[in-house]
């Protein structure tokens, strides 16, 4: 018994960061209730405090890796890559709530802890050596969004995205868990390097097997919202509150992309020839249907959620072309779209103010002669969206076409770039909106020091990864080849 | 062989209640037929040696999750919902595409083969109930945590999108 | 040439036709003794007409019943309603299988018999629940809610309390509860759990829907609540599975409790002359001393309001169980 116990000991000290984590929310909702309605911010500084503190504790833990818990839990580089854009999504998302959260008047101690959760799901998701605990993580992330989503409850559009998020989102996990059980039931396993040890001395050409995929493609691919399975995306991404939708926007779907990697490139790496053919369709329908849907669009919060549906397109190109240097452009993709993509919506943030909801792009009319600094920001954000050197959006796309066009992929290379071009347009609109366009009267915009030290974060990583790429190549590429 | 003929009775009733309880129109009669479902997956389990599974599936699944269900249930007017029609105008398009969908998963099924011995009953000593324990608080100590998280979670979001609040 | 497993069979049989019988009979006379119990508290006699002191009247109350018209009301969902009523009653006879009324008599000696009560106790729940909704009837629907929210979170701390007596015992299986009882001079798991037992009393109470719990039939605000509407041999069927799971609940507390068909072994070692007694005595003596106190809290306490009796449930029983299961773990890991 006692050597168990000295085991389980070791164990933990390889699962210590998602323990503070958890803690940390935990302590949040104790904490919720001695703290009243006006000083809710502090919540908000004590959680991120919690993650940075977690994200020390990870760096602490870098040079280690190990297979624990009997294959349920992984420590490896490729988790660890992960886990650090997790802590940097959930940070930002924190920073830029806080003010928000007192605009909207939802004020409350909830939010940080859910927030805390579902980055602890993510983490576990991107750490997960089993089906079991893969899944696990998912529902604790995918629950906790669900919740946040709605958490304006006064408002019908956050109602209607919550229970639209939820509905969808167990329907897909429904999908998901049959592809898992048949593939439990073909090896026996639930364990990744199991199934992946069973692969290799199986029939590939099974049709179960392919059945099994296929669900697990589905179900991924709902997550991530990569198009035939991206109907939720729109309404959800508009309806949740703002602060939301950008964490949203960034952890879940980097999340969503660390487990296709690790299943996809991973366990299932024997039937990357028929996987990469799936992929490689559903990411063409996904950049054409993101890119040319958000063309029509006059909401801002729509357009992004468009805007990130072509990005999981493009992400997926890179799945398509597989191997440690396709898998190494997506993580890169995926951790600079984080940053981006947060930069922008904290731009969005900024125009709501009591009274104005400042989600329509004609209200960015006039910002570039009313608020230099902010359209400043938002043209770095727009430009790094659209792929314009020297932003980091560039850098993400090139490698991401780089490993399709090694990998023979080039059609899928030349879409991307059409589609990528085509994605100009409604970026560079909100530009000329902010731009050339006059104010159409006073606008004061809501800003408040967490709001600005978050932006100061995101254009930080957008520019300097955008100038210096070598050193997250390198990271992302090291990380990768401790699974390939 | 007796075990097989038992399974298949509990198999063909599983499949049966499960389409009863999507086609009744009496959203009562779902939940009950739901209880007979979940009473013969435990029946199930019990063929399969998991006796402490099939104790949970009725202690949980019917003891405390199905009869909440039919607490809010018997809530609604019943003979609102039995009248009101199930099916918008696209349900022929949703019924062809879900049957195209059955008959691709059946065929590949059909096609497909099964390296293991699927009826496997579980090799554990007693009642699997000690067993079991052991390998929830090592092996899947992690995946058993996060459950509790998940709960936790589903506790707060219920409370805190459901609770009346004075201010607004 | 019997095969083996044909013989299996007629035993099982038997022991289940005599389990049965038995468990019929004291069902009959349970109600005879509860009205004489409570006769005799309120300075009366209780029945004295049929039969001498009244001996004869269950007998003469189960003609009765069994000879009434069996009226279902015109706007009932007829096929639930008729169900309803069994669905109790098989629930509660079903849990009889693993109770160990001696050494070596139990019908299926499983490994998990005491989550199969709880399963079969939670199953109990439908047959109140489905006769309050189907009989269309505002007192019977009132009586079918409260009851399942009643038992609902009253099963939770049953199941609670019942955890520590498996941290002590180690396992699951009902007669191996008895026997780890023998580890003790006392013999009995009531000294070391009596945080449990007394959860697990109050809430056995709530969970037959007995005094001072009976708000799912409270016959001054509900009539008689979810069986309202039911007549006849239906409305035996309830009074019955009420009666079998009160012995159930009793059997449960005198196996996990109060060592079962045992003696403690210092009284063993006072009094030797009493191990000749077989075990079946002192198992229905010890039950028939809990069914006792059922009617006894029947007779002296008045009813509790429901808001009470959530938060009797929820904020004190439920609390106090796991704080016994802490405490018992603690122990038993450190001693």
């Amino acid at each position: 018994m006692s050597t168990l116990f000295q085991e389980l000991l070791k164990y933990i000290g390889a699962i210590y960061p998602e323990v503070i984590v958890v803690t940390v929310g935990l302590t949040v909702l104790i904490f919720d209730f001695f703290v009243d309605k006006e000083r809710k911010a502090f919540l908000g500084w004590y959680s991120l405090a919690g993650i940075i503190i977690a994200a020390v504790a990870t760096y602490k833990l870098m040079g280690t890796s190990g297979v624990f818990f009997g294959g349920a839990f992984l420590l490896d580089p490729f988790s660890t890559f992960f886990k650090f854009a997790f802590y940097a999504a959930c940070g930002l998302g924190i920073l830029v709530s806080i003010n928000y959260l007192k605009i909207e008047d939802i004020h409350r101690g909830e939010y940080y802890a859910l927030m805390l959760f579902a980055t602890t799901g993510m983490m576990l998701m991107a750490s997960a050596g089993d089906l079991i605990t893969l899944y696990l993580g998912l529902e604790l992330m995918a629950l906790s969004i669900y919740i946040l989503a709605g958490f304006m409850r006064s408002d019908n559009r956050s109602n209607e995205a919550a229970i639209k998020y939820l509905v969808l989102g167990a329907f897909s996990s429904g999908i998901m868990l049959y592809g898992m059980s048949l593939l439990y039931g073909l090896s026996g396993t639930t364990n990744l390097m199991g199934i992946l040890a069973f692969l290799r001395g199986a029939d590939l050409a099974n049709p179960v097997l392919f059945l099994a995929m296929v669900m697990l493609v589905v179900s991924f691919g709902f997550k991530v919202g990569a198009v035939p399975f991206h109907m939720w995306v729109p309404d959800v991404y508009e309806g949740a509150p703002t602060s939301v939708t950008a964490f949203m926007s960034a952890g879940p779907k980097v999340a969503g992309f660390a487990v296709l990697l690790r299943v996809f490139l991973y366990a299932l790496a024997p039937l990357h020839g028929q996987s990469t053919v799936i992929f490689s369709i559903l990411a063409v329908l996904t950049m054409a249907l993101g890119n040319i849907m958000a063309l029509s669009q006059t909401n801002i919060k729509r357009m992004l959620a468009y805007s990130s549906i072509a990005h999981a397109g493009y992400a997926l190109v890179g799945l398509a072309s597989g191997g440690p240097d396709g898998a190494a452009s997506v993580m890169l993709y995926v951790f600079i779209y984080a940053f981006m993509n947060m930069g922008a919506f904290g731009v969005v943030i900024m125009l709501r103010k009591a009274g104005a909801r400042g989600e329509e792009i004609t209200d960015y009319a006039g910002l570039g002669k009313t608020n230099k600094m902010a359209a400043f920001l938002m043209l770095i954000f727009m430009f790094s969206l659209t792929g314009i050197p020297p932003t980091a959006g560039f850098i993400g796309k090139f490698y991401i076409f780089k490993s399709a066009v090694e990998a023979n992929l080039i059609w899928l290379a030349v879409a991307g770039v059409i589609f990528s071009s085509i994605s100009a347009y409604f970026y560079l609109r909100v530009i000329m909106v902010m731009y050339m366009h006059d104010p159409k009267g006073e606008f004061k915009l809501a800003t408040a020091p967490s709001l600005a030290l978050a932006l100061a974060i995101s254009v930080a990583a957008v520019l300097y990864i955008g100038v210096l790429p070598a050193d997250l190549l390198n990271f992302a590429k090291a990380s990768i080849a401790g699974i390939m | 062989m007796i075990n097989k003929a038992i399974f298949i009775y509990f198999a063909a009733v599983i499949l049966l209640s499960a389409v009863l309880v999507i086609t009744r129109k009496n959203p009562i009669h779902s939940v009950l037929f739901m209880l007979l479902l979940f009473f013969h997956i435990a029946g199930v389990f019990v063929v399969l040696n998991a006796e402490f599974l099939a104790a949970v599936q009725l202690i949980v699944y019917a003891g405390a999750i199905l009869i909440l269900y039919l607490f809010v249930v018997m809530l609604l007017n019943v003979e609102t919902e039995s009248k009101a029609s199930r099916a918008n105008r696209y349900w022929p398009w949703a019924a062809g595409f879900g049957l195209l969908v059955a008959a691709e998963i059946a065929l590949l099924v059909a096609r497909g083969t099964f390296p293991l011995d699927t009826a496997q009953p579980m090799r554990l000593g007693a009642s699997g109930v000690k067993e079991l324990g052991i390998v929830l608080y090592t092996r899947y100590l992690v995946p058993f945590e996060i459950a509790s998280i998940i709960l936790l979670v589903g506790l707060v979001g219920a409370v805190m999108l459901a609770k009346k609040r004075s201010s607004e | 040439m019997i095969p083996e497993f044909i013989y299996t069979i007629i035993v099982i049989l038997l022991k289940i036709a005599v389990v049965v019988g038995v468990t019929m009979l004291h069902v009959a006379y349970a109600t005879y003794f509860e009205r004489k119990v409570i006769g005799h508290m309120q300075v009366r006699l209780g029945p004295m007409r049929v039969g001498p002191h009244g001996l004869l009247q269950p007998i003469a109350d189960g003609i009765k019943l069994f000879f009434k018209e069996d009226i279902i009301p015109a706007e009932a969902d007829k096929t639930v309603f008729k169900i309803a009523p069994i669905v109790p009653v098989f629930a509660a006879l079903s849990a009889l299988a693993v109770i160990p009324f001696f050494e070596g008599f139990v019908i299926a000696d499983i490994n998990i018999g005491l989550l199969f009560i709880l399963a079969m106790s939670s199953l109990g729940a439908y047959g109140i629940v489905m006769a309050g909704w189907s009989s269309n009837s505002k007192y019977s629907f009132l009586g079918g809610l409260r009851s399942s929210a009643q038992v609902i979170s009253y099963e939770v701390a049953i199941g609670l309390s019942l955890v520590g007596v498996m941290i002590l015992s180690g396992s699951l299986n009902l007669t191996e509860i008895v026997k780890a009882q023998q580890q003790f001079r006392h013999g009995m798991f009531l000294f070391p759990q009596f945080v449990a037992y007394f959860v697990f009393m109050v809430a056995a109470f709530a969970e037959t829907n007995r005094a001072p719990f009976d708000l799912p039939e409270a016959e001054s605000e509900l009539v008689a609540g979810y069986f309202a509407e039911y007549s006849g041999m239906r409305f035996a069927l309830f009074f019955a599975a009420e009666y079998i799971g009160m012995i159930i609940m009793s059997s449960i507390a005198v196996l996990c409790f109060w060592g079962g068909w045992t003696l403690p072994p210092a009284l063993l070692d006072a009094a030797p002359a009493l191990a000749v007694v077989p075990g079946i005595v002192w198992f229905l003596l010890k039950v028939y001393i809990h069914i006792f106190l059922f009617y006894w809290v029947r007779a002296s306490l008045p009813r509790y309001r429901y808001d009470r009796l959530m938060s009797l449930g929820w904020k004190v029983l439920i609390p106090l169980a796991l704080a016994n299961i802490v405490v018992t773990s603690l122990v038993k890991f450190f001693l």
